[in-house]
């Protein structure tokens, strides 16, 4: 089911990613004031605005489970945000390594970008211990979906408050004012998309991993409920903060029914 | 942004800014590889798992022939 095209995005991406990564070092020229150390831009900033970008997806997948009651769509926004905090993480470990080289520091307090990100990260890091603590798998559902719609809704209100703001030292990319050469914008924008693939790809592979483990344990137990014996060993379900597609039935249900 | 030639003085010498550099493409492609090598551990506990239902699958079939023998044969 998730599978489908797994291949073919899997493809792309490597081939997007080494475009991506020759155009970086060969093709884009030196930066004048920042030099080499530049180079990070191109990872940097892909990472930050596909994290971004990918927990606000994780709202519009929560508005559509909240919309339809489907647990897949619970599902997808639970690998989508998921995936953003690993992205995330990356772009905020990059950053500091780029402010160590350009301003002399791991971390600027006084930054809006810097500390504005912190705190979109921070949030979503309170996204899995909440699911966690909530053991009803419907209520997590339906709780984590309100936090996904609420979360997805402050990422670009803080991007314009961050933009409103006027003592910043943070360069900008994507702006009026932005005098980005035509050769960085499109390397820049080849390494987007790669990064975009690569967040694509990696959400497949989760999704299809997920599905396959749940659709293992419903087989495990219709098999333990026709089993002469009846044994029912793994009906309850054991706490996750992860999302179950296939419930597990209800104690009283009848052995052999359809799952 | 302004651009010079690849010659001309950048604002950190290469061998400094080269460390940055290489130290945050290290960690992007560790984290991608951090998160391959737990989809390889995942993949092969659903590889056992699959194993399992498997063997229990056919321990159920033996169970079965076996209990339909009994209740076949005549008293």
């Amino acid at each position: 089911m998730y599978g489908k095209g797994l291949r073919a995005l899997s493809i792309s991406t490597v081939v997007v990613m080494a475009l991506a990564l020759a155009l970086v070092f060969f093709y884009a020229p030196l930066e004048a004031q920042e030099g080499f150390l530049q180079k990070i831009f191109y990872v940097h900033v892909p990472l930050a605005i596909v994290a971004l970008g990918g927990f606000m997806l994780g709202g519009v997948f929560a508005i559509l489970h909240l919309r339809t009651r489907d647990a897949r769509w619970d599902m997808r926004s639970y690998v989508a945000i998921h995936m953003s905090l690993i992205f995330g993480l990356g772009a905020l470990i990059t950053g500091s390594i780029w402010a160590k080289g350009s301003w002399g520091h791991w971390w600027v307090w006084n930054e809006p970008t810097l500390v504005s990100f912190l705190i979109i990260f921070l949030l979503y890091a309170t996204y899995q211990p909440l699911r966690f603590a909530i053991e009803d798998p419907e209520r997590q559902a339906r709780y984590a979906s309100v936090f996904a719609i609420t979360a997805g809704a402050f990422v670009p209100l803080n991007y314009i408050a961050v933009n409103l703001a006027t003592a910043y030292v943070h360069p900008r990319v994507f702006s009026s004012t932005s005098n980005l050469p035509a050769s960085m914008a499109f390397t820049l924008f080849v390494s987007l998309l790669a990064m975009a693939l690569l967040y694509a790809t990696l959400c497949k592979y989760e999704l299809t991993a997920k599905h396959t483990r749940a659709q293992l344990r419903a087989a495990r137990r219709l098999l333990e409920q026709r089993s002469p014996g009846g044994a029912r060993t793994s009906q309850r379900r054991t706490r996750s903060a992860a999302p179950s597609v296939y419930p597990a039935p209800a104690p009283g249900r009848m052995a052999g029914g359809p799952l | 942004m302004g651009v010079i030639a690849a010659s001309e003085l950048p604002a950190l010498p290469l061998h400094t800014a080269g460390k940055y550099v290489a130290a945050a493409y290290v960690v992007f492609f560790a984290i991608v590889l951090i998160y391959v090598a737990i989809m390889a551990v995942r993949l092969k506990r659903i590889e056992r798992d699959v194993a399992e239902l498997i063997d229990q699958q056919s321990a159920v079939a033996a169970d079965r022939v076996e209990l339909g023998d009994r209740e076949s044969t005549p008293v």
